[in-house]
């Protein structure tokens, strides 16, 4: 693992997650996690080897639902909340690239 | 001969035909207006949380079950994030750690009559998106209906070695889905969606050549016309010493080539994880039995039935099969009564002549499986004759009621002797010629005859009918 | 003039029942307490007069329901709990004109029974922080000091009840969020069970973490409002199906007997002495009242914050993603402008700085490369904390030992810390990994600030929480202490 988190990184990681820093935001940020990574580190204490990861501590097993469909009437509503639509479609910047 | 080999591995998404979405209760419905199929969950609405819906995850236990596909026993979700205006919550809900389906393959039969094992490395039950459209005037638009409808996703393996083994893999994978119902699998609807990654190698060569992606695949055909295309630019590329790039390219209908959509740079990042919002899911033996007992039958098992029941070749019976559609209107015709060889006859003949010409699926047409029995059990019968029938069979493509139809039109076949007796003894009388030619050994007479009584019955007489009273009139003189 | 420092749910409502107060005359007083209340400690993001009143309306039409504890009971809702036709922000900026177009599972619930919903309360920007001092909305103050935090991420509702302008409040509890305020402003906070309550409607911060429970000034009221919004819901389908006991049931039966452990590591170097000493007293109450107590070891205990701030920040990157400025919400929308430049500009103006922190840590945790080291080291290490506790309880029926790491701290003297921030949580983070049920009780003061004492019960074995936090209740009599401002 690494010790702290370079700057390029940081960089990387909020466009991914469509961040914009300026250059001293970044400089903090960059430290700031430098810092929690660090606190982070001491997991490497931890012996590991042959541990089931654990992602719910849900005892549930096979939650699912019949297939039946129900309507929910909420288009209007829903349309209401948007910042922009247009014939009953939510209204975005051009997409380009597109693929669909 | 080439010094290249070629390597094609294909996606394929296979909507499913579940009334509900995959994790909302929204409907699933192709072509109703705008946004009309979704709620808060398909929105990605603060505080919503997703419910797995158990017709989808056995939809995808067949499509495993019907790939020869083992079955994950521990699944759980995950999540795949990217954004994007048609993935309102900006991840995608998808099986990437636990697919359902797991080393599977399909048989394929090529044309010099080998057949081909395709790898099928696995297959993942998750929800498509929503969809875009552009208006062209820098904006664009999102309607969610599409949004958390179940999908199928297929990856076969990169053992696909030519532009023909995928549209055979292709049309078989289309046919052995169909005959599971779990989806329409149309290209043209976009219930079945194809994405392409072909490489080119020198023989030999250790590694794979760098893979391309080519997108905008809209039907099997073009599959083959992109890959065929791709694989020849590779080759060209690779013989004048230049450097495949890793590129996702875009077929281009109108000069059936590919064209470059962007160069990739590294590997997307997704940060896929567990879904902490949905159980994980335990398949047990039992549930695979069920799921099993409740597939239906598949195209080959019908194939066999066919042959051995019907007693139909074994070329009729695959073109029978060929859409789960024709099949099971075959079935339909024959289990109203409807003789098994004829009503293969009209399938394969008339049936298929006239969806050829109106371009037309089955299902959109007015033809009825119960108008086409009743068709040909008049037929059967007697009741028309196979020229009459002709008549009917257009009527029918309208929707018009076959014996309502034939009677209106006073299509009847003559069967009656005693109306016939008296044509053909009056036929007899003006033919004497014809009798001596029968009495003198020559069979020949006896068409000649028959010929003249449809002519004079204007085609409506029995022929099987006729032939028998001419032969006893024939012999009383 | 009704004093909330002096009623609880079973006085209230019998109040109202007998008619010698109208849920209306209620309403309006617990909107006026929290109106006046609002400069000094800013307790709410959205006080609903009008929606309050017309509700109130409604159930005196109908008549209190003289079966229903909670009929015509004001209610603080913390605004992540997302409340039809009424602004749920999460104190976030890209949340501040949203207005949800349904309930969540407990609104309905509790709307069932006949609640009035004052307003919604002030919190840590998506529940992300101990201080509510990220809030978009302004910092909420602590009720026994106005200088202090009210900790958070509940601080709102924590503070209110406190303060006594609200019976009664819901919170939500990722790492801390409930237990941590209510320690901090000496009251009674519950997060109960992992699978208890619905977190349909919650707007989510870590999904594997959070849920949603009860800030009261009592006990039994805390028994009665858990028992109103637990229950398996079918649009949750992490909660179990587990039946609802009625939680006041045995709550008197005391504690002789009960197998009470107290793990070291709660008592370690870096906690506050005076916290230490108080909540050791309340232990040893507990003891002369024929409690068995035991010193016990959850050893990986400490790499609890470590392995909690990657899993709750890596499930919030995800969970946050939905916030792009084009579904709903705030939309840094300008012509001509890209679908990249939207979603990038929608989201740095939208969030405030810690939730970009944790956003950041998050993506980066799970990004391609780190998701072993990062994400699956901490998902493993949570293993070893849920075993902890499981060894534990083979032979005890409660752990017992302080909820915080210190008493409230001052307003401001945290904010450019983050590391000591977090450090906050050292006491609360294990249980919510663990998925267990756990209450903050006042257990006293030092320097003249509340000081918590935390009871972490056996998976849906709520009961015995209560069971062990209503005898000290009785004995020590803290509640009836209050900060002395009526608002």
């Amino acid at each position: 693992m690494s010790e702290s988190l370079p700057r390029e990184d940081a960089a990387h990681v909020a466009k991914l997650a469509k961040l914009h820093f300026n250059d001293q935001q970044l400089n903090l940020f960059t430290g700031q996690l430098a810092n929690i990574l660090d606190l982070v580190e001491t997991l490497n204490e931890v012996d590991t080897d042959g541990v089931k990861p654990t992602y719910t501590v849900s005892d549930n097993i096979n939650v699912l639902r019949e297939d039946v469909a129900v309507k929910s009437n909420q288009k209007n509503e829903l349309l209401a909340n948007a910042p922009e639509t247009q014939d009953g479609q939510i209204k975005v910047p051009a997409i380009i690239d597109e693929e669909s | 001969m080439s010094s290249f080999e070629t390597t094609i591995g294909l996606e394929v998404h296979v909507e499913l035909k579940t009334k509900s979405k995959a994790f909302s209760l929204s409907p699933v419905n192709f072509g109703d207006p705008a946004n009309e199929n979704t709620n808060v969950i398909d929105w990605g609405y603060p505080g919503v949380l997703p419910s797995a819906n158990k017709g989808a995850l056995e939809s995808g236990m067949m499509a495993a079950l019907a790939l020869n596909a083992q079955i994950t026993r521990d699944v759980h979700w995950d999540r795949k994030n990217y954004f994007y205006p048609d993935n309102p919550k900006s991840y995608q809900v998808t099986q990437q750690q636990t697919p359902i389906g797991h080393d599977g393959y399909v048989e394929i039969k090529k044309e010099d009559g080998t057949s081909k094992r395709i790898g099928i490395k696995e297959l993942h039950v998750e929800e498509d998106a929503g969809k875009n459209s552009h208006s062209g005037k820098g904006y664009s638009l999102v309607d969610l209906n599409r949004q958390g409808t179940p999908l199928v996703e297929i990856v076969s393996q990169p053992n696909i070695s030519s532009p023909d083994e995928a549209y055979l893999y292709l049309e078989k994978l289309r046919q052995l889905i169909q005959f599971t119902g779990i989806s329409d699998v149309k290209m043209q609807e976009g219930s079945m969606r194809v994405d392409i990654n072909i490489s080119v190698r020198p023989i030999g060569a250790e590694k794979y050549g760098t893979k391309v992606e080519i997108k905008n695949v809209n039907s099997f055909q073009y599959a083959k016309n992109a890959l065929a295309y791709e694989e020849q630019r590779q080759r060209d590329e690779l013989m004048a010493g230049h450097i495949i790039g890793q590129e996702t390219r875009r077929f281009d209908e109108p000069t059936k080539s590919t064209i470059l959509m962007r160069v990739k740079e590294g590997a997307d990042d997704y940060r896929y994880f567990p879904e902490p919002d949905l159980p994980v899911i335990h398949v047990s033996d039992e549930w695979i039995k069920a799921v099993k007992s409740s597939l239906p039958e598949t195209a080959d098992d019908r194939i066999a039935r066919y042959i051995n029941k019907f007693a139909l070749s074994k070329k009729e019976a695959a073109v029978l099969t060929q859409t789960l559609e024709m099949a099971n209107f075959y079935d339909q015709v024959v289990d109203d009564g409807a003789d098994p060889k004829r009503t293969a006859n009209y399938l394969i003949g008339d049936v298929n002549a006239y969806l050829n010409e109106t371009q037309l699926d089955l299902q959109d047409t007015k033809l009825t499986p119960g108008h086409l029995s009743g068709m040909i059990k008049l037929i059967d019968n007697g009741t028309i004759s196979t020229k009459q029938a002709k008549k009917v069979f257009t009527a029918i493509t309208d929707g018009e009621e076959p014996k309502a139809y034939v009677e209106k039109n006073g299509l009847v076949q003559l069967s009656d002797p005693n109306k016939l007796t008296p044509i053909i003894n009056q036929i007899l009388d003006d033919n004497q010629q014809s009798i001596d030619d029968f009495k003198g050994g020559k069979d020949r007479a006896i068409g000649y005859l028959t010929g003249q009584v449809m002519k004079k019955t204007h085609g409506n007489a029995n022929p099987k009918i006729v032939h028998e009273i001419l032969l006893a009139e024939l012999k009383k003189r | 003039m009704t004093d909330f420092f002096n009623e609880n749910l079973t006085s209230l409502h019998k109040k109202l029942v007998d008619k010698e107060i109208s849920a209306t005359e209620l309403t309006k007083e617990a909107l006026n307490k929290s109106k006046s209340s609002q400069s000094e400690i800013n307790a709410f993001i959205t006080i609903d007069d009008e929606g309050a009143l017309k509700r109130a309306a409604e159930i005196d039409a109908v008549g209190i329901d003289p079966d229903n504890i909670l009929s015509g009971i004001p209610f603080a809702i913390k605004d992540n709990i997302v409340t039809k036709g009424l602004k749920t922000t999460a104190a976030s900026h890209i949340l501040d004109n949203f207005v949800p177009v349904y309930d969540a599972t407990v609104i309905e619930k509790l709307n069932e029974l006949g609640i009035v919903t004052i307003g919604k309360t002030n919190m840590d920007e998506f529940a992300m922080g101990g201080s509510t001092e990220t809030s978009y909305f302004g910092k909420t103050a602590n009720a026994w000091d106005h200088t202090k935090v009210p900790g958070g991420s509940s601080g709102g509702s924590a503070s209110s009840v406190a303060s006594g302008v609200i019976p009664v409040a819901l919170g939500s509890d990722t790492g801390g969020s409930i237990r941590q305020p209510a320690a901090f402003n000496g009251i009674v906070g519950l997060k109960p069970t992992y699978g208890r309550v619905s977190r349909w409607g919650l707007i989510a911060f870590g999904s594997s973490l959070d849920q949603i429970g009860p800030l009261t000034r009592t006990v039994e009221d805390n028994a009665r409002v858990l028992a109103a919004i637990s229950g398996k819901d079918q649009r949750d389908t992490t909660t179990e199906d587990q039946s609802v006991p009625d939680f006041t049931k045995g709550i008197k039966k005391g504690v002789k007997d009960l197998r009470i452990g107290v793990p070291k590591e709660y008592f370690a170097k870096g906690i506050d002495e005076g916290v230490k000493d108080v909540v050791k007293k309340a232990i040893a109450k507990y003891e002369s009242s024929g409690a068995k107590v035991d010193e016990v070891s959850l050893p990986h205990s400490k790499y609890g914050i470590a392995a909690y701030y990657i899993l709750a920040s890596s499930e919030a990157s995800s969970n946050l993603e939905r916030f792009d400025g084009i579904r709903y919400g705030f939309s840094a929308r300008q012509d001509g402008q890209t679908l990249e430049d939207l979603y990038v500009r929608t989201r740095s103006e939208g969030f405030g700085d810690e939730v970009k922190r944790r956003i950041m840590l998050g993506t980066f945790a799970l990004s391609a490369g780190f998701y072993d080291a990062y994400f699956k080291k901490a998902a493993q290490v949570r293993t070893l904390i849920v075993n902890d506790f499981a060894k534990v309880f083979e032979n005890h029926d409660i752990i017992l030992g302080p909820t915080t790491t210190s008493p409230a701290f001052d307003l401001g003297s945290e904010n450019d810390d983050p590391v000591k921030m977090y450090m906050n949580d050292l006491l609360t983070i294990p249980l919510n990994l663990a998925g267990l049920p756990g209450m903050s009780i006042n257990a006293g003061f030092t320097d003249g600030l509340p000081v918590g004492l935390q009871i972490i019960g056996k998976r849906f074995d709520e009961s015995t929480i209560y069971k062990t936090a209503y005898a000290f209740e009785q004995d020590s009599q803290l509640f009836t202490k209050h900060p002395g401002v009526n608002f």
